[in-house]
Order: C-alpha cells, then sequence, then structure tokens
C-alpha cells in the first residue's frame, strides 16, 4: 500500500516531466547499447583472435629439440664431481627428434582425465623442387580426422578438402602462399627432395590459409603414414605430440609434468603465445571503461534532472511533508524516479544492444586472411546484458539518492514562509 | 469540561540571523476539544512562528509543546510527520494543490499515506468532504481548473480527510476576494458548530474573529488577550 502510494506519485511527477525524463532514458538506453555492443564485438574480436591463433595451438606440445647433453659424461665421473667443469665447443650426440616409446606415452595419455584429445605429428623438413630451384618448406604429418577435431583444420583447408589426404595416397596440402610461389593448383603434382637425398612425388589435392603469410609459405601437410614413408621410418616414429586438455589455464602445470615423465621436451601454449592474453585483456579493459564512462555520463544527466525537477517540485514537496509524509518517503519517491528511469532506459538499452550487435554480425567482413569469417565477429552472451543491466541500475541509483536526500531534508516551513 | 487537545507551556523561540531576535515570549495557552479560535495580532508579532510549532514542522523552540496530550519533545521526524498526518489539518494561505493529481486524488493523498482505511473507503470520505464543501461537481478536475475560492475549500476538504484532532490556519483566507473569503468562513464556522471540529485560525481579519468562540491576541511574540 505505502510502495504503491509512493511509485504512484513518483509517476506521476514523472509524466508531468516526461520530456526531461525521456532524455535521461534515452541516455541511459544509449549508453547500456554502446556498453553490451562494445563488449560483444570486442569479445567477438577476442574470440576470432584466438581462433587464430589458440584454437589451433596445442595447449601442450611434447616434442625433441635437437641439443647437447645436459649431463656431460665429465660430470658423471666420480673424480670430478667435486670440481667445476669447462666443456667447450659440446655438439649434439646422435639425438633423433622420435617421441622415445611412442606407444606407452599414448597409452598414458589415453589415461589421463585431464587430457581431452591428443594427435601425433611427424614435422619434416624438406625441398620442394621447382625447376632449378629449391624452397624450403615444412611437411607436417598429421591425422586429418584428429587435426581437424582438436585444431579445426577443415576451417583453414580453403580449397580441396581436407579428407582427401586420408582418401587419395601420396597427397599434400600446400599453403596458398607457398603453391602461388610454385604455380601449382590442386590437382597438380609437386615434387620433394627430403634431407636423406629421397626425391618423391606427391599430388596436391588442396590449399590451405592459416591467416598468417609468413606460415602459409613454409608449410604444408600430408598424412601422418605419407611422411613417415617418405622418411624412411616405421609407423611409431612421430616427433610431436600435440595435447589438448580440458582445461587451458592447467597447461603450463602439465607440460612440465608431462616433460618429465615422459622424458620430452614440453611447451605449453601461454608460454608459446603470451601476448595474445594481454591484447585480450587490454580490449575488455577498454570496453569496460568506454562503457562505464558512456554510464557515468548519462548518470549525471539523471542527476540534473532530478535536481531540476526537485527544484521545480518544492512547493509539492513542502505540501506532502506538511501533510505527513515523512523525509524518508519523499527520499523513496525520487529515489524510485530515478530507479525507473534507469530501468526502462536500461531494459531499452540492453534490447538495442541486441539489435545493433546483430547488426553488426550482418555486417559482411571480407578478409582473405580469415576464409572462415564472413561478417565481423561478434560474441553473444548473457554475462554482457546481465553486468550491463545491473550497471544501469547502480548508476541510476547513485545518480538519484543525492538529489532524494536533497528533497528529503526539505524544510516546509522555509517553503511555505516563502510564499 | 472538554479535553484539552493543545497546549504549549512556556514556549520561547528567537530567530540567530545574525544577531538574535526574540520572536516568540513564555506562550502559554490551552484549545480544548470542539472550541473554534482565532489567532489575531500585528503583522510580525509572530502568528505563523507560533503556528508552524503548533504544528510540528518547526522543531527549533523552547518550552514545551503537547498535542492530545503528548509532548512532542526528542521526536524523531518521521514521528512527527506522523502526528501531523494524523491529528493535524493545515490550510495555509495558498491552496498548495498539486497540479499532477485530480481534486479527488489531491484530498486522498494524507489518507492514502496514513493508511488507515482501503482505498475505496478513503475514496469515498474524500468525496464526502468535498461534499460538505460544495465541491462535489469538480473532483475528476485538476486543481489548475479552479477557482481561487474552491482550491482554497479543496485545501480544507484535505486538511479534514483523516478526521484530525485540530485544524490550523495561516491565513487562509488571505488570497481570497470577500465573497469567496465568507464561503471559507461559513464552512469553518459550519464545521466547528455542526462536527465539533476544533479550528485553530490566524486571521487579520476582526470580524471574522469575533464570530469566533474565543480570540488570542497576539503582540510583540506575547499573547495579551486569550
Ligand atoms: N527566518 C527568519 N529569520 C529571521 N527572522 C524571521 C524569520 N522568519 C520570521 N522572522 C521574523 O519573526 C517575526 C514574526 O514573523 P511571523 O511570520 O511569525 O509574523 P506574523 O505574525 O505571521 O506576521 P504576518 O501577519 O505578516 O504574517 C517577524 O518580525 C519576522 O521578521
Ligand atoms: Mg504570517
Amino acid at each position: 500500500m505505502k510502495f504503491r502510494l509512493l511509485s504512484n506519485i513518483a509517476r506521476s511527477l514523472l509524466l508531468a516531466r516526461w520530456r526531461q525524463t525521456l532524455v535521461a532514458a534515452i541516455g541511459v538506453t544509449f549508453s547500456i547499447t554502446m556498453f553490451v555492443t562494445l563488449l560483444s564485438f570486442m569479445n567477438g574480436l577476442n574470440d576470432l583472435l584466438d581462433g587464430l591463433i589458440l584454437n589451433r595451438t596445442p595447449h601442450v606440445k611434447l616434442y625433441n629439440e635437437i641439443k647437447p647433453t645436459e649431463v656431460q659424461p665429465v660430470n658423471l665421473d666420480p673424480k670430478y664431481s667435486k670440481s667445476y667443469n669447462f666443456v667447450r665447443s659440446v655438439k649434439p650426440g646422435k639425438t633423433t627428434k622420435e617421441i622415445r616409446n611412442y606407444l606407452a606415452v599414448t597409452n598414458s595419455l589415453n589415461k589421463d582425465k585431464r587430457v581431452l584429445g591428443y594427435a601425433p605429428k611427424v614435422v619434416t623438413q624438406v625441398f620442394f623442387n621447382v625447376g632449378a630451384t629449391d624452397l624450403t618448406a615444412a611437411i607436417n604429418g598429421i591425422d586429418p580426422d584428429l587435426e581437424n577435431r582438436l585444431f579445426k583444420f577443415n576451417e583453414y583447408v580453403v580449397k580441396g578438402d581436407y579428407l582427401d589426404l586420408k582418401n587419395i595416397p601420396n597427397s599434400i596440402i600446400l599453403g596458398k602462399a607457398l603453391a602461388e610461389t610454385m604455380m601449382v593448383e590442386v590437382g597438380d603434382l609437386v615434387q620433394i627432395t627430403t634431407s636423406q637425398g629421397e626425391r618423391v612425388q606427391l599430388k596436391v589435392v588442396g590449399l590451405f590459409q592459416s591467416g598468417l603469410q609468413e606460415l602459409d609459405k613454409v608449410q604444408s601437410y600430408a598424412s601422418i603414414g605419407t611422411v613417415q614413408k617418405i622418411l624412411g621410418k616405421n609407423t611409431s616414429y612421430v616427433t610431436d605430440i600435440q595435447i589438448k586438455l580440458v582445461d587451458m589455464a592447467q597447461a603450463p602445470a602439465l607440460a612440465k609434468e608431462f616433460g618429465r615423465k615422459y622424458e620430452t621436451d614440453a611447451e605449453d601454449i601461454q608460454a608459446a603465445n603470451a601476448q595474445f592474453e594481454t591484447g585480450s585483456k587490454i580490449r575488455n579493459l577498454i570496453s569496460y571503461a568506454v562503457g562505464i564512462t558512456l554510464l557515468i555520463v548519462a548518470g549525471f544527466g539523471i542527476y540534473n534532472i532530478l535536481n531540476m525537477m526537485i527544484y521545480e517540485k518544492m512547493d509539492s514537496i513542502a505540501i506532502l511533508k506538511a501533510t505527513g509524509f515523512a523525509g524518508s518517503d519523499v527520499k523513496r519517491i525520487f529515489i524510485s524516479i530515478a530507479i525507473s528511469i534507469g530501468l526502462f532506459g536500461g531494459i531499452f538499452g540492453l534490447l538495442f544492444g541486441l539489435g545493433l550487435t546483430s547488426l553488426i554480425d550482418q555486417i559482411p567482413f571480407d578478409t582473405p586472411a580469415l576464409p572462415t569469417i564472413k561478417t565481423f565477429p561478434v560474441r553473444y552472451d548473457p554475462k554482457y546484458y546481465i553486468i550491463g543491466g545491473v550497471f544501469s541500475l547502480i548508476t541510476t541509483y547513485f545518480a538519484g539518492y543525492f538529489p532524494a536526500k536533497k528533497a528529503s531534508k526539505i524544510d516546509p516551513v522555509i517553503i511555505i514562509r516563502g510564499k | 469540561m472538554e479535553a484539552i487537545v493543545l497546549e504549549t507551556r512556556n514556549i520561547n523561540k528567537s530567530f540567530h540571523d545574525p544577531v538574535t531576535i526574540p520572536v516568540l515570549k513564555d506562550i502559554t495557552f490551552q484549545v480544548r476539544k470542539g472550541e473554534f479560535v482565532s489567532v489575531i495580532g500585528k503583522s510580525g508579532c509572530g502568528k505563523s512562528t507560533l503556528l508552524y510549532i503548533l504544528s510540528t514542522m518547526d522543531t527549533d523552540y523552547e518550552g514545551d509543546l503537547l498535542i492530545d496530550g503528548e509532548l512532542m519533545r526528542d521526536r524523531k521526524e518521521s514521528q512527527l510527520a506522523r502526528v501531523r498526518n494524523e491529528k493535524i489539518g493545515f490550510v495555509f494561505q495558498f491552496h498548495y494543490l498539486l497540479n499532477e493529481f485530480s481534486v479527488l486524488r489531491n484530498v486522498m493523498l494524507p489518507g492514502l499515506k496514513l493508511n488507515q482505511y482501503s482505498e475505496q473507503e478513503i475514496e469515498h470520505r474524500a468525496f464526502e468532504k468535498l461534499k460538505i464543501l460544495g465541491l462535489q461537481d469538480e473532483v475528476m478536475k485538476k486543481p489548475n481548473q479552479l477557482s481561487g475560492g474552491q482550491k482554497q475549500r479543496v485545501a480544507i476538504a484535505r486538511a479534514l480527510i483523516n478526521d484530525p484532532l485540530i485544524i490550523m490556519g495561516d491565513e487562509p483566507t488571505g488570497n481570497l476576494d470577500k465573497k469567496n473569503a465568507n464561503i471559507v468562513f461559513d464552512t469553518f464556522k459550519e464545521l466547528a458548530h455542526e462536527f465539533k471540529q476544533t479550528l485553530l485560525i490566524v486571521t487579520h481579519d476582526q470580524e471574522f474573529a469575533e464570530n469566533t468562540d474565543r480570540i488570542i491576541e497576539m503582540q510583540d511574540g506575547r499573547i495579551i488577550r486569550m
């Protein structure tokens, strides 16, 4: 009853000044719209850039780097264990890039609950023979199915079908830039020479574009079996194991653990791509800062309107108090005016935000570097709408609080005497 | 003897801006239920100041104020608001109606605030009060569509809505012409004699004052006749 009475009075005051009220509400609507749109767009962009690198990067990569052993024989000799030994010009010994005990490692990974999946890879450098010149590039021997499941391989195969790697023997997918340099098309044959001097002809079944031109110039993909055959190795020869984890945040810890357990080198995604996370964070920060600034500006608008309203309605406030309304009632009336401006402005802001976001989602965005992206990227996340809604209520509450407090302190005697 | 509804004991008040000027000095009097009292005195003698203290709106004074036998000292702002709402009907020189609301709603507001009756009942009561004041045809109008005399009568109806213990008026006819002033006078008389309504009205009108039950005359902040 009491609440109804106060909100009824609030509504009447509000409607009596509906033009100013509308302007204030539009201010809130505008800022919430921008807030939601900005966050959706920025995060869409973040997702896109993350997708560019992070989605295609294993969380943990196991591999063997060719390097001298850390423990040289002299250190093992008990005679010199107390001394500080210098060994100059150390060369790597007979090390191999092969992951030792590949089957044992995969057995263990299969059982590990923290691992979402893994894909083996054989990486080798070869020469592509083009007429009189040779181009160096890497061939990645992959399992097309696994590679697609874990790293969305098909998203960046722009021509041809990635499954042909599996279906057509001795096939290869070239980086688009590499294919352009060699002037070959899908269906053509390319000749390669391995580092052992072996010559092989492979059929081009597709082109890929990663979005990073430099990468596309020196990379190509073949099935893991094909590469093993070229290198003359058996089917357990694997140089890299790319692991995707259930929780990416655990990557640094698990990389250390796996590296120790399987006696390989291990690199985690955070170490490999530290700069990407920083970029995302800064973009997020900017969107929040802009959104909140807009809201605060809208808050000042509400503050002004309420101050004006209180100035105009001095007599009404005085008579309400004279006839028995307490200061707290008056305060509640003005705060509910502010909150309703925030509520309606905010609701429309959220709706317009959704509208504007889906509009941006429709705008064509064609870039040869990003074959899968056809329109501007946005992310629809209820989180932004909740934050926007809560913020609009909080700012309008505070914008209303001070004028309302002032109104509650109005002394009716002063007003009535002044007449 | 009727019960005492309003009592003051040695009320003193001074303004301090910038020098201290005593405005009310040793005001002591009582008003009994059903009395129709007028307060007269020269301009500036402190009548309005006294009335604001009596209505609990001004709390900055020395001495005791008792309404309905209860001391008003050291009460919270919200408690005093409740006393005003329930026990005092105030009629000002200016009507102070809210133009956002209809005449009926204006009269209802203090009743809705008191929340003693349902909204329908309050509406019915407001209508009855307006009828007493001859305004039954104006209930749905907005206050700015009424004449000055009508507005002041609406303000009286608003003062009556919660059946107050006492109605106070600060020159309620001050803004009205002779004809309208007479209508308002007659209304007060009718309330006093037919409904036994207690009234305390500040006035400049000697003729009006002589028609009331009792005259309190003030001079320089003191009561010189009562
Ligand atoms: N806020 C104030 N500050 C200082 N002095 C004041 C203030 N309000 C009123 N006064 C003084 O107090 C005295 C009494 O004022 P009050 O309004 O009560 O007179 P009044 O009897 O109602 O006069 P009138 O018949 O003209 O309405 C006057 O001398 C006035 O100048
Ligand atoms: Mg006066």
